[in-house]
């Protein structure tokens, strides 16, 4: 597709073209410096290359042609929104990243300072008119996982379609009760926003679709625990990061292709670090792209990353949907149950959470774990020091760390993630 | 005989610690300015030795100029000088001109839990330095000034925007310069205080960086946690000298 195609396609969905032409240079840039510029890169990571060089061509080309044949899209910003039902609808559900700093300003004019930058950049994103897949949504999805997100969508739904679940922060019966409930609403709206009826069949079809997506991230996540580390963590999370907007079908085709790569470069003890590199686990909040500052960091200190404990990572594959269920009440039922057993630090109590981080940790055979908070983000400062507990009373080595998606502090934060890595060797 | 070289490269000053047959054969000292690579090369005007570790936040520039050089954080190096002056210490506080780090020390100058600022200067030698500008004295004597207080106003600002602006507000309701120069003193030691805490304070305690030549710093942060800190005769040459240290024991 030429850039003119491209260019026309922008200029449609009335996108700021010349904010936009800025914004894919310094992401082009920020690839280059921290995707191209590794070593012993997989062969299936020219998919990822290909995938993010056209984030905002080609695979918009696909959404808008699949517009243009009826179906509806369906944008997401978290992991409790039930991709089964979206894709049981006919319709296309594309995670919205909100990763950069874009429209600041403008999201200040909606927004509390004090809001993280999570939220400031999908207002940010949509004010500016940045983002090529929020405008293609016919609907956008918030849940009330935490107070930031909850408010925000208030003054965000005076900017687009946007239906809100009602995401529990308890998991007491009643509260499976109210998400099922919630579940049985939002597929009310998909029924309503695309005229299909969701039937248990296309459910069916669906859900085994999204679980197989799952698997191929379950295989990855599980061939990393080789060592020498046979993927960069950053490929890894760019991996997930991919996994929200990338067709299905075709992701999983590649991502299985890559996972057998993988295990032909373990068996022949290849890594893309030498054996004996310090591993570290990245457990906390989810980094949208292009937020890759922290995993380069961390990898450029001289340790590599083996898993990430977040929504865009384990917390979004670890459980899949029964299958086994015939007829839609009892797989909305496998749905619910499916769904109540993210651990979401907005939940209280979430010890699971700390249960999996160990467990994580050992099975990946990490040496430590690093907590990412983001700025201003509450609820995962809180288990920030639960997770720091919880690490020293397991025996492995922890840091904390909080920052945003500013460059300002990166030395500081370098110094701190290299002084770690050094009492790890 | 071999020489090894410890250069740490801070955002106020360079160090470097030269050691040759097990002892410090020399040890010197420059401000950083805004051009660190020409104070390098002043530092250096033959060339710097093989073996050279560097450290500090400058670390990855000294790479340009000595391809060499090996490089370790700021946390290892003060841990290992600090631990080779005294061995006995199980915690350390170090404060620099931007940052602070507080670390609990295990044996051999190992690196335990540690704790460092982020971005904000609050409690760094800059917010000494800032102020001490804004007294119109040389930080060289602002402690001494402080040490002269009697009766410390309670100072709730630990930016140091604000701090300037709440100090000017004590000075125009008429209290004494020295006891603004001591609140300000207590601002810094109970940031760092609650530093210490986190990484669990162990006794005794051993304080290195520029700010541990500040006189006031150290009785207060003494008086706050009811010990006697030790402090080097050069507390900001420790970095370099632990970086010395470092590529002595390597070897190589």
């Amino acid at each position: 597709m030429s850039d003119a195609a491209h260019k026309a396609m922008w200029e449609k969905l009335d996108l700021d073209i010349e904010a936009h032409d800025g914004l894919l240079a310094v992401l082009g840039k920020f690839y280059g410096d921290i995707y191209l510029s590794q070593e012993g890169r997989l062969k299936g990571a020219e998919y990822l290359d290909f995938v993010l060089s056209e984030v905002h061509g080609l695979r918009i080309r696909e959404i808008q042609d699949a517009k243009a044949a009826g179906k509806k899209v369906v944008g997401a910003f978290c992991v409790f929104v039930p991709e089964e039902l979206t894709l049981a609808a006919g319709a296309i559900q594309v995670g919205l990243c909100a990763g950069a700093r874009a429209g600041a300003q403008q999201a200040e004019t909606l927004l509390p300072r004090g809001a993280c930058d999570l939220i400031k950049s999908f207002v940010g994103f949509k004010l500016a008119r940045l983002c090529p897949y929020t405008e293609s949504c016919d609907l956008v999805v918030g849940e009330t996982t935490c107070d930031g997100k909850k408010k925000a969508y208030e003054a965000f739904g005076e900017h687009v379609n946007m239906h809100v679940m009602e995401v529990p922060q308890c998991k007491a019966p009643c509260d499976r009760t109210l998400f099922r409930s919630e579940l049985v609403r939002y597929k009310d709206a998909l029924e309503a926003l695309t005229g299909n009826a969701i039937t248990a069949g296309a459910l069916a079809e669906a859900t085994r679709l999204v679980n197989a997506r799952r698997r191929a991230l379950q295989r990855l996540a599980a061939l990393r625990a080789a060592d020498p580390a046979p993927i960069s963590g950053r490929d890894a999370l760019l991996v997930n990061q991919i996994s929200f907007y990338d067709d299905p079908v075709r992701f999983t085709a590649k991502i299985n292709e890559l996972c057998d790569e993988i295990e032909a470069r373990t068996a022949a003890k290849e890594g893309v670090a030498p054996a004996g590199t310090p591993r570290l686990l990245l457990a906390g909040c989810p980094m949208a792209v292009p937020n890759w500052k922290l995993p380069y960091l961390i990898e450029s200190s001289g340790a590599v990353i083996v898993g990430e404990e977040s929504c865009i990572g384990e917390r979004n594959t670890r459980d899949l949907t029964d299958e086994t269920p015939a007829g839609i009440d009892a797989m909305l039922d496998a749905l619910a149950d499916r769904y109540m057993k993210i651990d979401c630090a907005c939940f209280t109590p979430n010890t699971e959470r700390l249960t999996h981080i160990a467990a994580m940790a050992q099975t990946l055979r990490a040496d430590g774990v690093i907590h990412y908070g983001l700025l201003f983000c509450q609820p995962y400062a809180h288990e920030a020091l639960k997770v720091g507990k919880a690490m020293a009373a397991a025996g492995v080595p922890c840091l904390s760390v909080e920052t945003d998606y500013g460059m300002e502090d990166a030395g500081q934060l370098k110094t701190r993630v290299e002084a770690f890595v050094e009492t790890l060797r | 005989m071999t020489q090894y070289a410890g250069l740490d490269i801070g955002s106020r000053s360079i160090e470097l610690v030269v050691r040759r047959s097990g002892g410090t054969v020399a040890a010197r000292r420059l401000p950083t300015t805004f051009d660190p690579l020409a104070q390098l090369r002043a530092l250096f005007p033959d060339g710097a030795p093989d073996r050279l570790a560097v450290t500090g936040y400058g670390r990855e520039l000294a790479r340009e100029l000595f391809p060499q050089a090996r490089t370790i954080t700021e946390i290892k190096a003060h841990a290992l000088g600090a631990a080779s002056i005294f061995p006995q210490a199980r915690t350390l506080l170090d404060i620099g001109g931007q940052d602070t780090k507080a670390i609990a020390l295990l044996p051999g100058g190992r690196v335990g839990r540690f704790e460092m600022n982020d971005r904000c200067a609050a409690g760094t030698g800059k917010f000494l330095e800032y102020t001490a500008n804004a007294f119109g004295i040389p930080i060289e004597d602002f402690g001494r000034l402080a040490l002269a207080g009697t009766h410390a106003p309670r100072m709730s600002s630990m930016c140091t925007v604000f701090a300037e602006t709440e100090a000017t507000t004590l000075a125009a309701r008429g209290v004494p310069p020295a006891d603004i120069a001591l609140g300000l003193h207590q601002t810094v030691v109970s940031r760092t205080v609650s530093m210490l805490a986190r990484v669990g304070l162990a006794a005794p305690l051993a304080f290195v960086g520029g700010v541990a030549r500040n006189p006031c710093v150290v009785r207060l942060l003494g008086e706050a946690l009811g010990l006697v800190p030790l402090v080097p005769d050069a507390p900001d040459m420790t970095g370099a000298l632990g970086a010395a240290l470092w590529v002595e024991a390597e070897g190589a």
